[in-house]
């Protein structure tokens, strides 16, 4: 496959959100692009601005809001949607889409898949046949097998002044990854491959936890020691977690675990620290994601993750508190002192002694 | 009063292709000779792709040279060629004169070497379909079974020569029959069962040729050859071998070829992808994904030969098939094999304690006393593992119809990516073990072996399966009070699973409780010398030989029914 073949054809992104658009401009140096916006508004802004969200875009970005159009345009598509609406996405577009498709997602979150009228809080136990990462919505949704994740310390604003950065392709299919790097690749983005998809997605997802605790901890106006502390004890937990969830531990030291996990938990930029940060300055949630525009999906994988890591038996300290935090009132500093005195094993949880 | 299975409706079915001219097994034999020769070259450049350079194909060669002389020293078979020490001794001479020369001295030796042992395989592997002898076959079966099953029925002097009973009340057919003569007239049908017994072999040729379908290339254990009587049929029913003894490349590559080509050319296949009998009497869980990924390859295969979007392609259908037995002529053994690895991480030799005459006994035994087969037929399947309608057309989860083409294609166009396909293949194989869990039609007899292991499972919570296995059998007995609720909990459960479409039982398993009951206990392991499960005097449930009992239980392990003991 040469880069020609590829770029005869335009690359579909969905969602034209912070990421949606960064990586929208980052293909357009290699290729066509075909940029989804649901909001018909939105389209027309990029059309007559070339601009959204801080992303200036060259002649290469075309917006366009059919799905069919842009299913029958593209064999590649990037969807990267709040995990909230991903399935209901794929419903609209699963009837376009063929099996020679190939899906390369960048979301970071769960998909809840409930028995009718059930909602997260009247379920007994949740176990991992109802919590989906979103490669396992696409094959169930869609015809396409060809999935992959993209995951990675890829802060939106930064991409968008063409700081150095990497993200990691992971996908089953060596053509997915290769694929992803050729129309990825430039001189200020590289790209690993890793097989391990669900690891890679899972690594992905339960960062966002990490990153809540991180904002939060600033918010109390600590420092690089407690960030350290963190950052190594939240490690451990995602470990834990992903493992019950159907990751293998690798993936978690690669780029999309411990890269993405130092990023975050660094950057006063993400959403997630965002909420944590204004947690600890005694805001609720509700006032927090009342004025915040786009989803933190933290939130979200924090009330999935609590019951699953229930249901698992993970011992999972740091979301566990935090979830006290978010939906029970509990205080950030309370939380705080609870994990300091957190009494475990010596040898292998040994920061929190 | 006796629980009886409903009789089986199909009365049987009409051949689908009339004459036996017209089946693609013979016309593969037909051609034999230029069919190999296509398999061996075609296996060349496989190998050569997958070795590239000259160093590389001679370093692989001299180490199949020293796996097959280890094995020959090894494992010897009654099958295996009177010549082999010989050939073998001839290749390694030539690999040692080709050693001490220079490419240019010797250009394409090393293909030659090659060449000699892929030919030698695939005429190995290649089965001799003769149609004069699968007609005798057939009838010695047909016509044999028949009268052992009313000579033993029916006992009146003479009853031998009647014909009230016939094989298809001895052997139940479910499921998607029809839907199966339909795949197999538009397209190449893959069937693939699960594996317990020798027995399988013989029985799938049966059920084959009574569903009016032409006979299957067939891949069959090199194992069961050694099995006189067996390797009879099996020869006769175009088998060709698969020797599991051999794991070198240019073997394994001729005969995946071997198949690859087949199925492309049109023979409706068989193989158990379990690779061999379920040792432990589990469905298979694993399956052996080498022989499997020829149907991707061939399916790609067939369309790269027409490249053009709408052309009609031949498709490939994959059709799970699920076993049931009460009982397992071997399970003693498979069972002793499989705590054997499982306790400590061994190699075994693969063996038969079974000759000619066990399993005559065992035929007879069969025959005479009530033993019910039942062997239910899945949907078919594309080579993805979409469902398909009876006209062919793939389907997805919503209905609608998938051009299976579209799998293989990239920019447009439909190519080769080997490991795309191996991916491909595991997800086959993903979906045939999900199918083999649904189609499988419980007995009584499975649930109360399974019932009655977890049960003593359950009252030694501090054992571990070995130490379970080793407690005294006397030492053993439950309640029949206790065991009748726990059964009536648990096939409630069962019930529920075949509401989910999870799995499915037989007609005797509904009924009043102790007579399904008594059916099972009756019915699991009956012809083994130590009864795996019986009532006592007092009525309660004992065992005579637990770990025979525990390989019936495994039957219903992978369903989560441990919770509700």
């Amino acid at each position: 496959m040469t880069l020609r073949n590829l770029s005869e054809k335009p690359v579909g992104v969905i969602g034209a959100g912070n990421f949606g658009s960064a990586i929208a401009n980052i293909l357009s140096y290699q290729t066509k692009v075909l940029l989804y916006a649901r909001d018909s508004n939105v389209v027309k802004h990029i059309q007559e601005k070339r601009e959204n969200r801080g992303h200036t875009f060259n002649e290469q970005v075309t917006a366009t809001n059919d799905m069919a159009y842009l299913a029958k345009e593209c064999d590649v598509l990037f969807p990267i949607v709040p995990a909230a609406h991903f399935r209901a996405m794929m419903k609209n577009l699963s009837p376009y889409l063929h099996p020679y498709h190939i899906m390369i997602h960048g979301t970071k979150g769960f998909d809840l898949k409930l028995p009718e009228g059930q909602t997260l809080e009247t379920m007994k136990v949740l176990t991992r046949d109802h919590v989906k990462t979103m490669s396992e919505v696409i094959k169930e949704e869609s015809v396409v097998v060809r999935v992959g994740c993209l995951a990675g310390p890829n802060l939106s604003k930064e991409l968008a002044q063409r700081q150095p950065s990497a993200t990691v392709i992971a996908s089953p299919f060596q053509e997915v990854i290769q694929t992803g790097k050729k129309l990825l690749r430039n001189d200020r983005f590289q790209v690993y491959g890793n097989n391990d998809l669900t690891g890679v997605e899972m690594a992905g997802v339960l960062k966002n936890i990490i990153a809540i605790a991180s904002g939060a901890l600033s918010g109390l106006g600590y420092g690089e020691n407690a960030k350290g502390l963190l950052i190594s004890r939240g490690a451990v937990e995602m470990i834990y977690l992903g493992r019950a969830l159907g990751g293998n531990t690798k993936a978690f030291l690669g780029l999309a675990g411990i890269g993405d996990l130092v990023t975050t938990c660094n950057s006063p930029m993400s959403r997630n620290f965002t909420v944590g940060y204004r947690l600890a300055k005694g805001e609720t949630l509700a006032q927090i994601l009342g004025d915040l525009h786009e989803v933190a999906e933290g939130v979200n994988t924090i009330r999935i993750v609590k019951k699953c890591a229930d249901y698992y038996k993970v011992r999972a300290p740091i979301t566990d508190r935090l979830y006290k935090v978010l939906f029970e009132g509990m205080t950030v500093q309370e939380a705080l002192g609870h994990l300091m005195r957190y009494p475990l094993d010596v040898d292998i949880d040994f920061i929190q002694d | 009063m006796e629980i009886v299975e409903k009789k089986n409706k199909n009365i049987g079915y009409e051949p689908i292709l009339d004459g036996i001219p017209n089946w693609p097994v013979y016309q593969l034999s037909k051609n034999r000779k230029e069919f190999l020769e296509e398999v061996t070259e075609k296996s060349i450049t496989r190998i050569k792709e997958l070795r590239p350079t000259r160093k590389q194909l001679i370093d692989e060669l001299e180490a199949t040279v020293y796996r097959e002389q280890n094995r020959m020293k090894r494992n010897r078979w009654r099958v295996d060629p009177p010549d082999e020490n010989a050939f073998w001794a001839d290749i390694k001479k030539d690999l040692v004169e080709l050693s001490n020369k220079s490419e240019n001295e010797a250009p394409n030796k090393e293909d030659e070497i090659l060449r000699k042992i892929s030919y030698r395989y695939a005429n190995e592997i290649a089965g001799n379909f003769k149609p004069s002898s699968y007609k005798v076959a057939r009838a010695v079966i047909k016509f044999g079974f028949r009268r052992l099953l009313n000579g033993a029925r029916v006992k009146k002097f003479g009853a031998i020569f009647r014909s009230k009973y016939t094989l298809r009340d001895k052997i139940h057919i479910v499921g998607k029959a029809k839907m199966i003569r339909k795949l197999a007239k538009k397209g190449t049908v893959v069937m693939v069962p699960t594996h317990f017994s020798n027995l399988d072999s013989v029985l799938i040729g049966w059920v084959i040729h009574s569903l009016g379908l032409p006979a299957f290339l067939y891949g069959a254990g090199l194992n069961l050859f050694n099995i006189k009587i067996i390797a009879y049929f099996m020869n006769s029913l175009g088998a060709y071998k698969v020797d599991r003894r051999k794991k070198n490349l240019p073997y394994l590559e001729t005969l995946k070829m071997y198949s690859n080509i087949a199925l492309q050319k049109g023979a409706h296949s068989l193989f158990f992808p379990g690779g061999t009998r379920s040792r432990s009497g589990a469905i298979e869980s694993r399956l052996r994904l080498g022989l499997l990924s020829t149907s991707v390859e061939a399916q790609r295969n067939l369309y790269l030969d027409k490249p053009n979007q709408g052309e009609e392609v031949r498709k490939i259908f994959v059709v799970p098939v699920t076993l049931n037995y009460h009982f397992v002529l071997e399970a003693p053994d498979l069972i002793e094999d499989y705590l054997h690895v499982k306790g400590q991480d061994r190699y075994f030799p693969e063996q038969d304690n079974y000759g000619s005459m066990q399993l005559l006994k065992f035929m007879f035994k069969f025959f005479t006393k009530g033993s019910n087969i039942s062997v239910s037929i899945g949907p078919g399947l594309d080579v993805l593992g979409n469902y398909v309608d009876s006209d062919g057309n793939s389907l997805d989860a919503q209905g609608r119809v998938i051009d299976t083409r579209d799998y293989f294609i990239s920019n447009g166009k439909v190519c080769v990516d080997l490991q795309r396909e191996d991916e491909y293949t595991r997800m086959l194989g993903n979906k045939i073990v999900k199918e083999y869990h649904r189609i499988n039609r419980a007995f009584a007899s499975h649930l109360v072996a399974f019932i009655a292991f977890e049960m003593w499972m359950k009252k030694f919570p501090k054992l571990d399966l070995f130490s379970i296995l080793r407690l005294p059998e006397e030492d053993l007995e439950i309640e029949y009070a206790e065991f009748r609720d726990t059964f009536k909990r648990v096939r409630k459960e069962v019930y529920r699973l075949k509401d989910e479409d999870k799995i499915n039982y037989a007609t005797h398993f509904k009924g009043k409780a102790d007579e399904v009951i008594k059916h099972g206990l009756d019915n699991v392991g009956t012809f083994h010398l130590k009864r795996p499960l019986l009532k006592n005097k007092k009525g309660n449930i004992i065992t005579h030989d637990l770990t025979v009992l525990y390989y019936y239980h495994n039957r219903l392990t992978g369903y989560d029914l441990e919770k509700f003991i």
